[in-house]
């Protein structure tokens, strides 16, 4: 085994040294009565050498059909583009080897990258404090509205329906813990959050209103402002889901007043993965900086004045504060932090606006392309749009899925995954990695097999 | 050694990007308003060749098991085989989207489908789910199982039993779930005594969370009758499943009378830390709670692996998508590696050197609790202490030797505590070592105090103070 490098002959020295003969005694504190029981259960397959699991692992990845297809998928997951540093950064063993930096004076260059992406995550939000990372954003979403609650002390948290339907189920699984009351603002015939309601539903119970932008079906809240302002009218918080790409262009939640940001930062040099680990980038106000969920890393010197990085504001968290801690996060997604740190310092200002810039131009151009060639077909919501956005068939959307399938294209997400009643509708999104080729021919087959 | 440069403090705003393509033509700012743009992107801007130095740069000022011992007591810091990351990285498993068909991501849904299998077997529990990320996040999902679940019998339990050492994430977890949290003492041997349990036990109790081996490397040994008590009064046993690396194929938290478990397989399976995660902690249940897990759960038709979302009284969903899926991936490689011997080994060899160093450390420090450990040991620096040398001081000098420090000052009913867990894949030499550094240490104490309260020396900073950062509070550049 190599994982255990011990020879027999140590085994039989630290045996003797312990006074005992065999392995099995070192287990004389179990009960005979489970032991036994594991002895008759624990019935695994033979272990299996390197040279064997590199084949049936390739094997199994091959089933995975879909790598080879052109891909308009998103829906909170993206296909950006990564560059290749980020691979080699993240692979560097004292990075990726390492755990929570208890210990700061061997842990300065993961404090440091930490404290960098901190300080990155508040330009690009436009907010004052960021934490080292959540898991993702549904579960940060769900946090979120916990703090609202602990800021506040309301118990209703509005979301708008414009949010991913996963990020809800998420929030009301987390809400049947602390048992807050959830309530779902609808969207207008546009697809924006639909104001009369907001108005109609703010009320002194109010802790916050949850909005994501751009929504799930791609469409800029354009009255996010105004819808922010609301919310703070009625002493209630504001708080913002991003699709971090976007922020290279649209405006930041820092500049419409958002009160806490969540995004999910797979986007920011993440693979698709199958779902993760990606980042739940969380981000706040410094006037709440106590009741921020998850760990914190601030800068300090050390006893020669040195500049240095160190956890800070740890009694927020679970293990000094216990059950009076923020949250119980304790591992998070540094890993996926520290990537997204390299993304962001590599790419810059001007790499991100042009990333953002392509992610748009791809998708308008689709748009235009389907509209001109395509006439069975409308788009539902003629608002602005970034990088996704819904189209509606005369015909099932299955119909036309399946058929492009069978041309290796992903057409997106069928809206019925999420919503049985919306059978005709597909979510498309585009990135900088789809082609105006791919994209012509994503229209001309939408054309031929609506024939 | 000199700081390193912030990014910012060395970005230079004429600099260009990484190339990227140019054919934009759809980007005329006039399509969207100016009230949807942003004014500004205060971000900096590096060449590459920058930013690469910089990280590396970063990266040798950091610590990671490749480099050394790093017994960090409840972290199960072993090797991270290098074949798990190379597999972890193929394209056919990076490039699949979540939303992808089923029909075109069979391989995804294989390897949550073999793990749970798998995992079932090494535990003893009927089902799992994978979304929990971390083990907190699974504490949280097999809490709220259990709170469904008693509301469906129509019982109203408010409250979660936690022994006094355990992780600070189990009464954390239970806070967020919606419970009170009582701490049971433990007994003069450091373990849940039956008589005291039964005391705090009454109609309320909804769950006792266990960690088995405990915190301080102790197998509860009362474990029968402590499920016995537990269920008569109609509560539940919670499985903290931190410290499983203790027992495989030994103990199956399923044969021992838990409900729910929670796994970290960045612990046990070896899957790497990443300096904080990405883990995974995925929680399996007996069969009468598998309709209250989180859905999609992967299942099998005898053709085609599929995402079964029809789970009656499913709690819902903890995360988007199916979990933390590369970690799943290279935990399952592990296994397959390992295979049930392997693992078996692992456990011993893990239980032979925690408790060879124990033996070897015990007269240099305080052994608080001297009977046969599991997978780690907590040692008390109470007699340094009385020599005006804290905990903190011995770790921050075990560090000038190229070691990381055991975990400190946890568990807290333990003082001046050092919790070593040194695992399986370290060689009797590297223990001896330890050892060894630690005698000089206790010497230096002695000998040579100041070079112990002002360690460490050989890092490249000195020792950093935490309170500063605290009052001058700064948590980002500018």
């Amino acid at each position: 085994m190599p994982y255990f490098p011990h020879t027999p002959k140590e085994i039989q020295e630290m045996l003797s040294f312990l006074n005992i003969e065999t392995l099995e005694e070192l287990f004389a504190d179990i009960p005979e009565s489970i032991r036994e029981k594991a002895r008759e259960n624990f019935k695994l397959p033979k272990a299996k050498s390197e040279i064997e699991i590199f084949r049936e692992l390739e094997e199994i990845s091959n089933k995975n059909k879909g790598k080879d297809f052109i891909s308009f998928l998103g829906g909170g997951a993206y296909n950006h583009y990564i560059p290749s540093v980020i691979k080699q950064i993240i692979s560097y063993p004292t990075f990726y080897t390492s755990y929570t930096p208890y210990q700061p004076e061997v842990s300065q260059g993961f404090l440091q990258a930490l404290f960098e992406y901190q300080s990155l995550i508040c330009d690009l939000t436009g907010m004052e404090v960021a934490n080292a990372s959540l898991y993702e954003a549904g579960s940060g979403v769900a946090e979120a509205s916990l703090m609202a609650y602990r800021i506040n002390g309301k118990k209703d948290i509005l979301i708008s329906q414009g949010v991913h339907p996963e990020y809800r189920e998420v929030l009301k699984t987390y809400l049947n813990g602390i048992e807050l009351n959830y309530k779902e603002i609808p969207l207008n015939e546009n697809g924006e959050t639909d104001l009369k309601v907001i108005q109609e539903y703010l009320s002194n119970e109010t802790s916050c209103l949850i909005i994501q932008n751009p929504n799930f079906f791609g469409v800029i809240e354009s009255k996010i402002e105004y819808i922010s302002e609301l919310v703070h009218k009625n002493n209630s918080l504001f708080i913002s889901i991003i699709y971090p790409i976007s922020l290279g262009i649209l405006k930041a939640p820092g500049e419409y007043n958002a009160d806490i940001v969540v995004g999910e930062g797979q986007c920011l040099g993440s693979p698709l993965n199958f779902g993760g680990p990606y980042l739940g980038i969380f981000a706040t106000k410094r006037e709440f900086i106590r009741q921020i969920p998850g760990r914190l890393i601030g800068e300090t010197r050390d006893m020669e004045g040195k500049r240095g990085f160190v956890s800070t504001l740890q009694t927020r968290e679970q293990h000094i504060r216990r059950a009076k801690a923020t949250s119980n996060i304790c591992s998070n997604e540094a890993l996926s932090a520290l990537a997204t740190a390299v993304y962001l310092s590599l790419l810059g200002r001007k790499g991100l606006k042009k990333v953002a810039e392509l992610c748009y131009d791809r998708a308008h151009y689709a748009r235009k392309k389907l509209l001109e060639n395509i006439e069975d077909l409308e788009f539902p919501y003629p608002s602005y749009f970034f990088n996704e956005f819904v189209v509606k068939f005369k015909k099932p959307a299955k119909v036309v899925y399946e058929a492009l399938k069978n041309k290796k294209i992903l057409a997106g997400i069928p809206l019925n995954r999420f919503f049985p009643e919306r059978d005709k509708e597909l979510l498309l999104a585009f990135t900088e990695m789809n082609t105006k080729e791919e994209i012509d021919y994503l229209v001309k087959t939408i054309r031929e097999v609506l024939k | 050694m000199k700081e390193i440069p912030l990014i910012y403090e060395i970005s230079n705003e004429d600099r260009d990007t990484i190339s990227l393509p140019q054919d934009i033509e759809f980007f005329p700012q006039e399509e969207l308003p100016k009230e949807l743009l942003r004014k500004d992107l205060p971000l900096p801007q590096l060449s590459e060749v920058e930013v690469v130095r910089h990280f590396t740069n970063l990266s040798l000022r950091n610590f990671g098991i490749d480099l050394g011992f790093y017994p960090l007591g409840s972290c199960t810091m072993k090797y991270n085989p290098k074949i798990n990351e190379e597999l972890a990285h193929l394209p056919g498993f990076t490039k699949i989207h979540p939303y992808t068909p089923e029909d075109l991501s069979q391989g995804c849904l294989q390897i949550i489908y073999e793990l749970e299998k798998l995992l079932c077997n090494i535990t003893g529990m009927d089902r799992f789910t994978f979304q929990p990320s971390a083990g907190a996040h699974g504490e949280l999902t097999g809490l709220l199982i259990i709170k469904a679940y008693l509301k469906d019998k129509g019982e109203r339990r408010n409250t979660v039993l936690v022994p006094d050492s355990a992780h600070g994430t189990n009464p954390a977890s239970a806070v967020m779930a919606g419970f009170k949290t009582i701490e049971i003492p433990s007994d003069e041997r450091g373990l849940v005594n039956p008589n005291i349990l039964k005391k705090y036990m009454n109609k309320d109790i909804a769950v006792l969370m266990l960690t088995n081996p405990n915190t301080l490397g102790l197998f509860e040994r009362n474990i029968e009758e402590i499920s016995e008590i537990v269920h008569r009064e109609g509560a539940l046993l919670y499985y903290d499943g931190a410290n499983l690396n203790g027992i495989m194929g030994y103990a199956r938290p399923g044969d021992m009378g838990f409900d729910v478990v929670h796994i970290n397989l960045h612990k046990t399976f070896s899957t790497p830390h990443g300096g904080g995660g990405p883990g995974a902690g995925p929680v399996g249940v007996k069969e009468y709670l598998t309709h209250y897990l989180p859905k999609p759960l992967v299942d099998f038709d005898g053709e085609k692996y599929f995402l079964n979302y029809n789970i009656p009284k499913s709690i819902g969903r903890v995360r988007s998508f199916y979990g933390n899926f590369s970690v799943l991936l290279k935990a399952l490689i592990y296994i397959k590696l390992m295979g049930e011997e392997g693992l078996r080994k692992s456990t011993e060899i893990a239980v032979l050197n925690a408790n060879y160093l124990k033996e070897k450390l015990k007269d240099i420090f305080n052994l608080p609790y001297p009977s046969l450990c599991k997978h780690e040991f907590v040692l008390s620096g109470k007699k340094q202490k009385e020599k005006g040398v804290r905990v903190l001081d011995i770790a921050k000098r075990i560090l000038d030797f190229g070691i990381h420090a055991p975990t400190i000052s946890f568990p807290l009913i333990v003082e001046e505590a050092l919790m070593i867990e040194p695992t399986e894949t370290e060689t009797k030499y590297t223990l001896d070592n330890f050892v060894s550094v630690l005698e000089k240490i206790n010497r230096e104490i002695e000998e040579n105090v100041d070079i112990v309260k002002t360690a460490p020396h050989n890092t490249p900073i000195k020792r950093l103070d935490e309170v500063l950062a605290v009052k001058n509070l700064k948590v980002k550049w500018g």
